[in-house]
């Protein structure tokens, strides 16, 4: 089958100033495609650039039939609006003609009570927050979903939470993912590819090729600290 | 005006304000949300040589306001498209230029009533053109209120969605300037956008959600606008209704501070 995603020579720039330089890949359906690198790298802009958000030269090709979901990695949302979790999911169900019940259903999938749902978005935790985003991004059913993770905002219990629901997400639904991450050892055990952005080429490839100690060290220029058991 | 005493044409004009309170009420509450707070409030400033020229010219003010809001809406449109100080100085210009422009062109005796307003009786026509803005202001709010709070929750979430945020933005300038224009013959270009923006303040100081806030804000510029006549008709026929209204609101949100706000 052809991949859900084809990336040829695409760059990104703003002004004067590259990005993405040149960057060529591709994702398969149901796979699960790691990219690191960096602070600046280039990781969300790579996301948002794919989801046509941002101009761009070169070609991404979606598989027809690819719907994707987004989780942003923060959001800028003030935090005065008078917006309740339900307020937002269901101004995006509306749109797509999603049913009351299939937003309750997938509010319960990712752990939204009925009291968060009437939470006010502001006064979430980074924790809530990330849920209430992911909720917004599953309704309508995505195939491919884009996740940006959020750097400090989440407590390691609730991070776990999240990659485990992923996982699930995954295998229950054929889930292609396209994860911007910055823990390695998740990145060793749950990703098909790896696709690492930084000064100098970008690397592509399975975790245990591209996550040895020396490229890791040129991707982030110091030695990283990253424990991985190979023979797991 | 004599106690107790109306016409068809004064019925016309009040039902039409208290329509025009409605559509503020909505209008108003998107435009806090989407923190046009300042630029709403002086948009209508930009109706000002418009009414100048109407009257100098001897045409229908509506027709001249009309004309300039147009200009003034489009070209602030496309100033927000540029982001940054740069945008917000030349928003400023227009304003302050606009009010500048339009009390030179405004004969002498014709200026208090372009900046404050008079109530005046409407004929049909007037009154049917004026229910029909009301009631696409009402349906523009509604039919894209799902786009709004997407964008203004995220406008990247809503792009990622689908959501022309550069349409959606000309479409809700314009609505607020049909806003501001249905209003405009009361209330004057000085205060029409005021009683757009003042009421939905209020109502975001007590609403806990959206249907709550829309609520609030509809019924404050309600309150304002229904007791401002009545206090102008009634008890001080002297005043044109118009500065009276804004009074009003603006103490409902004095009123407001006293009550601890929904959310910290």
């Amino acid at each position: 089958m052809a991949p859900i995603l084809t990336v040829r020579n695409l760059t990104v720039s703003f002004g004067s100033r590259t990005i993405i330089q040149n960057l060529s890949f591709s994702v398969e359906r149901g796979e699960n495609l790691a990219i690191i690198g960096p602070n600046g790298a280039g990781k969300s802009v790579l996301l948002k650039t794919l989801l046509n958000l941002i101009p761009h030269q070169g070609v991404i090709e979606w598989a027809a039939g690819a719907k994707l979901g987004y989780v942003p990695q923060k959001i800028a949302a003030d935090r005065q609006l008078p917006l309740e979790v339900n307020d937002l999911l269901m101004a995006k169900a509306r749109r797509l003609a999603i049913s009351v019940q299939d937003v309750r259903a997938v509010a319960t999938r990712v752990g939204l009570t009925p009291d968060l749902l009437k939470t006010s978005v502001g006064v979430l935790s980074g924790g809530e927050f990330q849920k209430a985003l992911i909720a917004f991004a599953l309704l309508g059913n995505p195939n491919v979903l884009l996740f940006d993770e959020p750097m400090s905002s989440l407590d390691e219990l609730t991070e776990e939470h999240i990659y485990d629901l992923l996982r699930d997400l995954q295998r229950e639904q054929q889930l292609t993912i396209l994860l911007v991450s910055h823990d390695l050892s998740v990145v060793y055990q749950s990703a098909t590819n790896v696709l690492c952005l930084g000064k100098g080429r970008p690397c592509f490839g399975p975790p245990a090729e591209i996550l040895t100690p020396q490229n890791l060290e040129a991707l982030y220029s110091a030695p990283v600290k990253f424990h991985h058991h190979l023979h797991e | 005006m004599e106690f107790g005493m109306t016409n068809t044409g004064e019925i016309y004009g009040i039902v039409l304000a208290l329509l025009f309170a409605i559509a503020a009420g909505l209008v108003g509450s998107f435009a806090l949300m989407k923190r046009m707070l300042l630029a709403g409030d002086v948009i209508s400033h930009v109706a000002l040589p418009g009414l100048g020229l109407a009257f100098l010219f001897g045409f229908n003010p509506i027709l001249g306001g009309a004309a300039t809001l147009l200009l003034g809406t489009l070209l602030i449109w496309q100033l927000q498209r540029k982001t940054g100080l740069a945008a917000d100085a030349m928003i400023g210009v227009i304003f302050a230029g606009s009010v500048a422009i339009g009390a030179v062109l405004t004969p002498k005796q014709d200026l208090v009533e372009a900046l404050f307003g008079k109530f005046e009786n409407l004929s049909f026509w007037a009154f049917l053109i004026g229910v029909v803005a009301v009631a696409l202001i009402i349906f523009f709010v509604f039919r894209f209120k799902d786009e709004l709070i997407l964008g203004l929750f995220s406008p990247e979430l809503a792009a990622a969605g689908g959501v022309n945020l550069d349409r959606q933005n000309l479409y809700f300038l314009l609505t607020f300037s049909v806003s501001v224009l249905v209003g405009l013959r009361f209330l004057g270009a000085l205060l029409a956008g005021a009683l757009i923006i003042i009421p939905a303040t209020t109502g975001r100081r007590l609403a806990k959600d959206l249907s709550h806030f829309l609520f609030i804000s509809c019924a404050v510029s309600i309150l304002a606008v229904g007791s401002g006549f009545a206090l102008t008709h009634f008890l001080f026929p002297k005043f044109s209704p118009g500065p009276v209204v804004v009074i009003i609101s603006a103490i409902l949100f004095l009123l407001s501070l006293l009550r601890n706000p929904a959310r910290a």
